[in-house]
């Protein structure tokens, strides 16, 4: 069966992200108002065969702990639907 | 003593090492195509600086993935000798082969200019090897040079006293006006316990000729490899 897992990864909340800082500031040039905190992770897409859903979430566990996502500064999370056939 | 500079897809400073290597050190070096599963016998490793697999992902992290690492892996558990310089650095921490992650500077800019370093370790020959009190000039090159590592990984750092180097001023005074990247403790380079891992951002062989106006690199890898018995 073929899966569609969309996965989001964001470094660690206590880890300074100098990206979100400067987007914040530039949401506040733009005038957007009362925008606390910006952090800017990455999505990942990825389709996969697998022959269940628990095969197809191990799978995507092991992509996202062994290269997707560092887990020394990242944690990653995913969702899983199945895709017509 | 055989040197063997690994080249991945978007190395750029593997032909720097190459010639300090060979060409200053005396060396014989091996170029190492990454797909390559053979080190050729070589006694010491060099992962070298740029931007393997374009920095896609994370700095490192495909690259740590490449046929070759697993030969890494087994020369640095059996005690060889593996050096990481900048995107080497990372590719080293992204492998596990050195604890601790690097990220965007805190500046969000890369730096390219001379730091100085003050070599902090006094029992890993690469650092101890130096003179504790003579402060190096060494170029730093990088947008993500900013080493992290969780509290637990900095207390063993410190207590195993793995800190190679730290961001310092020209006196070797280290504090959060010299730390240029925001990395955690100063720190510019680390090893493993078992001394035999080295990463560091700065780049030693920009710094290694005196035809370029500083040899403090050198010493940097000559006192890295005074320890070195050549099997």
């Amino acid at each position: 069966m073929q899966y569609l897992a969309k996965i989001n990864v964001m470094t660690h909340s206590e880890i300074l992200d100098p990206q979100g800082k400067a987007v914040k500031l530039g949401l506040q040039n733009l005038g957007v108002k009362g925008v606390n905190d910006v952090r800017i992770g990455k999505r990942i897409e990825m389709t996969l065969e697998a022959d269940s859903e628990e095969a197809a979430k191990e799978a995507i566990d092991t992509a996202c702990k062994k290269l997707l996502a560092n887990v020394v500064m990242e944690n990653y999370e995913f969702t899983i639907e199945q895709m017509p056939s | 003593m055989k040197v063997g500079v690994v080249i991945f897809p978007g190395s750029n400073c593997d032909e720097d090492m190459v010639h300090v290597m060979s060409n200053v050190m005396g060396f014989d070096v091996e170029r190492l195509w990454h797909k390559s599963a053979d080190l050729k016998g070589v006694d010491l490793v060099v992962l070298p600086g740029g931007f393997s697999y374009g920095d896609y992902l994370r700095s490192g992290a495909i690259s740590g993935l490449s046929p070759i690492m697993d030969q890494v892996r087994e020369h640095a558990k059996k005690g060889g000798l593996v050096l990481g310089i900048c995107n080497g650095f990372q590719v080293l921490t992204e492998s596990r082969l050195l604890p601790g992650a690097l990220l965007h500077n805190d500046n969000q800019r890369f730096i390219c200019k001379n730091t100085f370093l003050k070599p902090a370790s006094t029992t890993y020959s690469i650092s101890s090897a130096l003179d504790a009190d003579e402060v190096l000039r060494i170029p730093v090159a990088h947008a993500e040079g900013r080493y992290f590592i969780d509290a637990k990984g900095l207390e063993d750092l410190q207590a195993n006293d793995q800190i190679l180097f730290r961001y310092s001023d020209e006196n070797g005074d280290v504090n959060a006006d010299t730390n240029l990247n925001g990395s955690i403790d100063n720190i510019a380079g680390i090893c493993n316990k078992a001394g035999n891992v080295i990463g560091m951002m700065p780049h030693p062989e920009r710094a290694a000729e005196q035809v370029l106006g500083n040899t403090d690199g050198l010493k940097i890898l000559q006192a890295m490899l005074s320890s070195v018995t050549v099997k």
